[in-house]
């Protein structure tokens, strides 16, 4: 069975105007577990949506999306929240820890949604899991504390200590340089693969895109499946704004 | 299960929020904590207030339920007469905290010379009827009426006049009184302290074999009797019945209750209304200074919210948390209330205040005050939680993480 499975969704906003935006239209994909599946596309066309919804925050305006089988809408938020929870681990290019709490005190805000063990046993499950990214000398830093590559591997530790089945990452190396990007991939690599968990990322960087086994484009909210690790950004009718500035800053 | 790691999981969370933002979450409090301590100061005074002013009530008319007999006679009273129909009386209802009480006024001889005392004739049972504690010494043992000179407590306005001699010598007072006679010191009792003229207190049977014939019963002394306080109306109208069919026609029999409940039933339950009303109003400030810090900052946390909804926290557990936020906050707010009202009310000055020197030791802060402001101040903290929790939970996860 596919883990997530999306068929024919679109997404729709209303504006304070009144017309509905599309931001995503006739999508179909599917995950299966231990997929790698990268997906690229310009500013603002309609990634994160796409991302959300692949997280259960967001769910389609029209069309299917299934986790497991079973139709996210049929299913009661706390449900949705609580698979959330215990099957999907969120990375984001802002990094997105708290402020204030320590390395572990991040990694630990999943497991403190968790039930059983896991949650009895937070503390050490957190620990060895920073320990598992590099940074078991770090473990009661805050993150203002931390460079860029040590903050995004603290949020790796933290998406992965409940051991989820899906990795969802926009544009984790998005925030770092080249080097320090190429170096947390390596490592979110690693981990996903001894987890056997599927790991969907989001990114503008061909080099990231290319590490993943099934390529996508994104392109004002359609998606299209790109034949090899060849499809990049280049590919696009339009660059993107990032990296037009890339281009004007490197 | 799940409800159980809930729980805990949310108080851990919201224990966490406030310690990593001690400096907005003291300044909020401080309203709940001054709020709280004024709450829970002026409870515990209102109650040990209560506690003098009863304590002062009993030790002057008796403590519930005390039933008070007046006989006097219609002619010329036989010595002893009224007395043998009381002891009967007394005999058949059982009645053991009994005390005859006869009030006199005679110089003593001091010291410094002859001053007038007041003279209180009673029974051995009088001390327990009326909480009378001694300072000095002991009140009558049950042999003192028959030593061969009298035994007397006094007061300390007395003891003090004397020179406050130790008591295992012996002092001695004399009264014209009793020609002469003279009266061994045993005790001194404690009285309030603006108990300043020279007192005294006597058994009855010693004073009757003392004084002149006669001169006892002209004091007119009456009967106080301590009983329990479920038959005490029913007694009352049986001593009155008894006593008057023993007597007959030449007196007549007045029986009645005497203690402050007769009077009333609370005399510190204005004292209290107003003080709660008081305290209240403050509680009421400190909320709304919480409410309001609390809305703007639960704003600045959307983006803690979205990140924390994207790690599997549901919208109820939002709810609870942000709302146990609040009320971990202000329990904090209010076990620090509680210490200052503890510290305040413990003051030397303010304990003299409240007690104006009746109460033996005072009693510990109670715990009803401690219990009542620590839990209003997690009410408050749970209705002032409500709203921003309201808040949270309408934040969009993804709208939250997007920022
Ligand atoms: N709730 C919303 N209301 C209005 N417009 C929205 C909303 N959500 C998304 N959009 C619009 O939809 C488009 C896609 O948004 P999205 O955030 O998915 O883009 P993206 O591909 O992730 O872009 P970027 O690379 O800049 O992060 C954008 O134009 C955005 O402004
Ligand atoms: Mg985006």
């Amino acid at each position: 069975m596919s883990l997530l499975e999306l068929d024919d969704v679109t997404r729709t906003v209303p504006l304070p105007d009144g017309d509905p935006l599309t931001i995503l239209s006739g999508v179909d994909l599917t995950v299966e577990p231990g997929d790698r599946v990268s997906i690229v596309g310009r500013s603002g066309s309609g990634k994160s949506t796409l991302l959300n919804m692949l997280g259960l925050l967001d769910l389609p305006t029209t069309g299917t999306l299934s986790f497991d089988g079973v139709d996210v809408r049929t299913m009661r938020s706390g449900r949705r929240d609580r698979l959330r929870g215990s099957d999907i681990g969120f990375i984001f290019q802002q990094f997105n820890l708290l402020e204030g709490r320590t390395a572990t005190e991040n990694a630990v805000v999943p497991l403190i949604y968790a039930s059983g063990s896991s949650f009895w046993r937070r503390e050490r499950l957190a620990r060895e899991m920073l320990e598992r990214v590099g940074l078991g000398h770090r473990l009661d830093s805050l993150p203002g504390s931390l460079s860029g590559g040590e903050q995004q591997r603290v949020a790796i530790a933290r998406a992965l200590v409940r051991s989820p089945r899906l990795i969802l990452a926009d544009e984790p190396t998005g925030a770092l340089d080249l080097e320090t990007g190429q170096s947390v991939m390596d490592l979110l690599d690693e981990i996903v693969e001894e987890r056997e968990a599927a790991l969907v990322v989001i990114t503008h960087d061909p080099a990231i895109a290319a590490r993943g086994d099934r390529h996508f484009r994104l392109v004002k909210g359609t998606l299209t499946a790109a034949s090899s690790s060849s499809a990049t950004i280049d590919d696009e009718p339009f660059p993107s704004d990032r990296d037009v500035t890339a281009e004007v800053t490197g | 299960m799940r409800f159980l790691t809930s729980f805990v999981g949310a108080i851990l969370e919201a224990w966490q929020e406030v310690r990593v933002h001690r400096g907005r979450v003291l300044l909020s409090l401080v309203g709940v904590t001054v709020a709280v301590c004024a709450l829970s100061a002026s409870v515990a005074v209102t109650d040990l207030a209560q506690r003098a002013v009863l304590e002062q009530a009993e030790s002057s008319s008796g403590r519930p339920f005390t039933i008070t007999g007046n006989v006097s006679a219609n002619g010329t009273p036989v010595p002893g007469e009224a007395d043998e129909a009381w002891f009967e009386t007394l005999d058949r209802f059982d009645i053991s905290y009994a005390t005859r009480v006869a009030f006199d006024y005679a110089p003593v001889q001091l010291p410094e010379g002859v001053a007038d005392a007041s003279l209180l004739y009673v029974d051995q049972p009088y001390a327990t009827l009326h909480r009378t504690r001694m300072l000095e010494g002991a009140w009558f043992a049950p042999g003192d009426r028959d030593r061969l000179a009298p035994a007397v407590v006094v007061n300390a306005a007395l003891w003090e006049r004397l020179g406050s001699p130790d008591l295992s010598t012996h002092p001695v007072i004399s009264s014209s009184r009793f020609e002469g006679s003279d009266l061994v010191v045993i005790g001194v009792y404690a009285s309030s302290s603006w108990d300043t003229e020279p007192a005294l207190m006597m058994l009855a049977p010693a004073a009757i074999a003392a004084l002149p014939p006669g001169t006892f019963d002209g004091l007119y002394p009456y009967y106080e009797m301590w009983v329990p306080e479920e038959s005490g109306d029913e007694l009352m109208s049986l001593v009155s019945s008894d006593l008057s069919s023993r007597l007959g026609e030449g007196f007549s029999v007045d029986v009645y209750r005497s203690d402050y409940g007769a009077l009333m039933d609370d005399p510190t339950a204005a004292l209290r209304m107003l003080t709660l009303g008081i305290g209240a109003v403050i509680l009421l400030l400190g909320a709304l200074g919480l409410l309001n810090i609390a809305l703007v900052t639960v704003r600045q946390r959307i983006r803690e919210i979205g990140i924390r909804r994207s790690m599997g926290a549901t919208a109820g557990r939002v709810f609870f948390s942000v709302m146990m936020e609040s009320v971990v906050a202000t329990a904090v707010a209010g076990v620090v209330g509680v210490m200052l009202a503890v510290l305040i009310v413990k003051l030397p000055i303010v304990e003299e205040f409240i007690t104006q020197g009746l109460v033996e030791d005072l009693p510990p802060f109670p715990t009803s005050a401690a219990v009542f402001g620590v839990v209003s101040a997690v009410a408050v903290g749970a209705l002032a939680g409500v709203i921003p929790a309201v808040v949270a939970v309408r934040v969009k996860p993804i709208d939250a993480i997007r920022i």
